[in-house]
């Protein structure tokens, strides 16, 4: 059976791959941006809009990171204008497990899920961070072990918050003077982490459960996808590994009893456009030397060498020494990038070696290249392939732009891939973000609940 | 000078209205309550009528019949019952609006300031210059248990004359108190042009500009810097409500308007001297609060109308409406009398009116009350400032980090 290909709009933020220096690049904060991606994705017919989150600025050598887009709104409350600005797009938003409760973000996303007419999604994600914790008054170290709990315990107490109210519980009946058919319902979540209980204040909305995605990658991470999770955004956008990873995910599904197509797989990706591939490939060298500015590549250089590396010259040869794995990391405030730098250090000497190349060239040849490269009916081609053959089921798409930066993705690529019946059309599969992703109806808590505490071994 | 600028006017937006039994009223809309669409309407309403700023209600748990703060939830069905976030709503109306402020109430008890920031400078961002905020404690400790991180008392039902209650109470404004400088800090922690995009040295911002707070007291320690950039209003308005001394004191403190509840001319011309001590007591150092009164209104064109609307509402509800304001009752010349007489009286700068039924008595009031105050000549003809704060009278202050130019 052909699927359809889901897409998710990303705005760019906070790392290199957002470009602010070119002409082009609009205010990353100013409302007119966020409208303008969100209205785009609508009329390109995407699935949903996408916002991550940082809580705290990065820092790098002890000084905020000054080289990437810096600053963010707050995405929920983002979220909630640009229910505003569409009529149909679904509306994800990144919100920490670690820095909040329960009882508040299951209100927000019941919230937009009202307001939105069930457009609501939640990406779950867990930090081990005290760096961040120091902006809340929970303060933010959790052992690596304990996030993954957390965060089920967090979304399944959500869950049962979200179901509180009794379906139909607002009658709003003026004849019988019935407000409420009965009394407000109890709500009652106790686990190692939260122990609460009391009344909710918002009816069931439309998706009843907002869809949830997560973005750790893991073992701890996939395993929650599997139990708790609608969907996954992940690092895998390339053919192969992506292949790897779904069948991976896809697999933990049985044990809770789900079927394969109840967890999405999403992987973020990139892309450069252009008539030919040779325009295409060239516009991509030019975009990629703005994505790393001389200063960058030091910088980059440095997250793997973690020692200062400001004396050297980006447009000079690598560092003569090796880096220090042992010494204090320098970066803080995103998660680590390399999990063995001596090897990856080794590796990138033998490719500048080989290739005569210079820091920034290097750092431009080995770190993020876009996911796609080509023109728009390559383009289509290919993601159409991966969705096909299993590497994933949709996109989240990156663009490097802001404000226009999906505008010839949704004017050129979009079309091709409706002509191939694996795009909508038009918004008509049922009224919620759950119907238009091929999600099934949210089901109760208790079964959540139940499949997590007893998972079935195949 | 208070209360001899300009009339200032406000409505207080919460479910079908400040009744009880406001939503069965015929043009009602009690299935809406929890839409887009009411709220937009609601909203676009009072924009028509020039009104200053809306505010929207909140609080961390269900409504009750029972009026003193932290009262538990009762097994009424013929009530309203349930709401939505009011930040949220607020931004949700906030693109469809454009010159009325927008002023939700949000918790400091258990929302963490930091969130608190980041999302009111969003709404700002999102309405471009048009919002404020209303921080409100939650004494209640059935709402703490909906958190399950503190344990607060059950309140006295002699409130602030119990020693274990009124200190339950002076607590929750303190950090309040401490909340509402977290929240400004963070707002002033990006100064205005930290973004400097700079392609020759390949810096976005420049971090000089941008300032950790370490912000520590009794009740929590945040470090900063924001991340959202500075609001456009640079400090979005901060309105608290107040019954009494320590709600006054947290006004001075914290706030740009506080809001009172007057019974008569001369109750709120004590009430407004009190305010002033508390200004004193507590060494505010910016532009004196701006204070205005909260009313609940009904409003019919016909004599008697309206006071017949409300007995029968409350025959309806089963009791007479208890209420912490003033209620008025009557023709739109009357309520336009009554507001400038108190206003004259006890130097008010505006009023904050709470419709009781909705949109009947918000209508009343934008195109009732509006067009006579315009005849008298005391209300604008339209709207001329584009933020809050310009329309408030309240200049955009610097960044509090900023170093003055050498
Ligand atoms: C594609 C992707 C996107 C992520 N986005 C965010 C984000 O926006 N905010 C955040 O705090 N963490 C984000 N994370 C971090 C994860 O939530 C998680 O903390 C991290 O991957 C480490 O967990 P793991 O060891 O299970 O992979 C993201 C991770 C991935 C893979």
């Amino acid at each position: 059976m052909t699927k359809q290909v889901i897409l998710g709009a990303h705005f760019p933020g906070v790392n290199n791959h957002t470009v602010w220096s070119d002409p082009a690049a609009g205010s990353q904060i100013q409302f007119g941006s966020f409208a303008h991606l969100a209205r785009t994705a609508e009329a390109g017919k995407f699935d949903f809009f996408f916002l991550a989150e940082g809580l705290r600025l990065r820092e790098q050598r002890g000084r905020i990171h000054d080289l990437d887009v810096v600053g963010r709104p707050n995405t929920i409350t983002v979220l909630a204008a640009l229910a505003a600005v569409t009529d149909y797009l679904g509306l994800a938003g990144t919100i920490q497990a670690t820095y909040n409760e329960p009882y508040e973000i299951a209100r927000q996303f019941a919230t937009l899920d009202h307001l939105s007419g069930g457009r609501a999604a939640w990406n779950v994600v867990t930090s081990p961070d005290a760096f961040t914790g120091e902006n809340f008054r929970r303060g933010g170290y959790l052992d690596r072990g304990d996030r993954y709990v957390r965060a089920a315990e967090f979304v399944q107490a959500a869950r049962e918050l979200w179901e509180s109210w009794p379906p139909g519980a607002v009658a709003a009946d003026r004849e019988k003077g019935e407000f409420l058919t009965g009394a407000p319902a109890r709500f009652e979540y106790s686990g190692l982490n939260f122990s609460i209980s009391g009344h909710f204040t918002a009816p069931r909305s439309p998706q009843v459960h907002p869809v949830i995605l997560q973005a750790g990658d893991s073992d701890g991470g996939r395993e929650f996808a599997a139990h708790s999770a609608d969907a996954i955004f992940t690092r895998h956008s390339t053919y192969d590994a992506g292949r790897a990873f779904y069948a991976d995910v896809k697999s933990r599904l049985a044990r809770y009893g789900r079927a394969p197509a109840e967890l999405k797989v999403l992987p973020g990706a990139s892309f450069v456009l252009g008539d030919t591939q040779a325009e295409a490939e060239e516009h991509a060298r030019y975009v990629r030397r703005q994505q790393v500015s001389p200063q960058t590549a030091i910088l980059l250089l440095e997250q793997v060498w973690n020692t200062d590396l400001s004396a050297f010259d980006a447009d000079g040869p690598l560092p003569p020494f090796d880096p220090d794995p042992e010494a204090a990391s320098i970066i803080e405030g995103r998660a680590r990038m390399h999990d063995d730098p001596l090897a990856v250090a080794r590796k990138w000497r033998a490719i500048a070696e080989e290739k005569n190349l210079s820091i920034r060239d290097l750092i431009i040849e080995v770190t993020g290249r876009q996911t796609f490269t080509g023109t728009p009916a390559s383009v289509a081609e290919a993601i159409n392939r991966s969705v096909q053959d299993d590497a994933c089921d949709g996109f989240i798409l990156v663009p490097h732009l802001i404000p226009a930066g999906l505008d010839e993705f949704a004017a050129k690529v979009v079309p091709l891939l409706q002509e191939r019946g694996v795009l909508r059309s038009s918004y008509e599969e049922g009224t919620t973000l759950r119907d238009r992703l091929g999600l099934p109806p949210a089901r109760p808590a208790a079964s959540w609940a139940a499949a997590r505490r007893e998972p079935v071994d195949a | 000078m208070p209360g001899t600028g300009e009339l200032h006017l406000a409505v207080a937006l919460d479910g079908a209205g400040w009744h009880p039994a406001a939503w069965r009223e015929p043009a009602a809309r009690p299935g809406e309550l929890f839409t887009a669409a009411y709220w937009a309407d609601l909203a676009r309403e009072a924009e028509g009528g020039t009104l200053d700023f809306l505010t929207i209600e909140d609080s961390l748990g269900l409504q009750s019949a029972g009026r003193s703060p932290g009262a538990a939830p009762d097994d009424r069905t013929d009530q309203v019952r349930g709401r939505l976030d009011a930040v949220l709503i607020a931004a949700r109306i906030a693109p469809l609006t454009r010159r009325i402020g927008l002023v939700p109430t949000a918790i400091t008890t258990h929302t963490e300031p930091f969130h608190l920031s980041t999302s009111i400078a969003t709404l700002d961002y999102i309405s471009e210059g048009r919002a404020g905020w209303r921080p409100r404690v939650s004494v209640s400790p059935r709402e703490a248990r909906h958190f399950g991180r503190r344990e607060f008392p059950e309140l006295s039902p002699q409130l602030l004359a119990d020693p274990a209650t009124a200190r339950h109470m002076t607590d929750l404004f303190d950090e309040a108190a401490d909340a509402v400088e977290v929240v400004r800090r963070l707002w002033d922690s990006w100064e205005d042009g930290a973004v400097i995009r700079d392609v020759p040295t390949g810096r976005f911002v420049d971090r000089d500009r941008l300032h950790y707070i370490d912000f520590a007291s009794r009740w929590f320690s945040v470090r900063g810097p924001s991340i959202t950039p500075r609001p456009p209003q640079g400090q979005p308005v901060v309105a608290s409500l107040g019954h009494g001394p320590v709600p006054y004191a947290f006004a001075a403190r914290a706030s740009d308007i506080v809001f009172i509840t007057p019974g008569s001319a001369p109750h709120a011309r004590e009430t407004v001297a009190q305010v002033r001590e508390a200004e004193i007591d507590t060494e505010r150092t910016g532009p004196p609060l701006a204070v205005y009164a909260d009313l609940t209104v009904f409003i019919d064109d016909k004599p008697g109308e309206a006071a017949a609307r409300k007995r029968r509402l409350d025959e309806l509800d089963g009791a007479e409406l208890s209420t912490d304001t003033a209620v008025f009752a009557g023709t739109p010349d009357e309520l336009a009398e009554l507001l400038t007489d108190w206003r004259q009286a006890a130097g008010l700068d505006g009023f904050r009116l709470r419709p009781g039924v909705l949109p009947h008595d918000l209508r009343q009031i934008t195109r009732g009350l509006v067009p006579r105050l315009r005849r008298r000549g005391v209300f604008r003809a339209g709207y001329a400032e584009s933020t809050l704060r310009a329309r408030l009278g309240l200049r955009r202050p610097a960044s509090r980090y900023e170093r003055s130019p050498a």
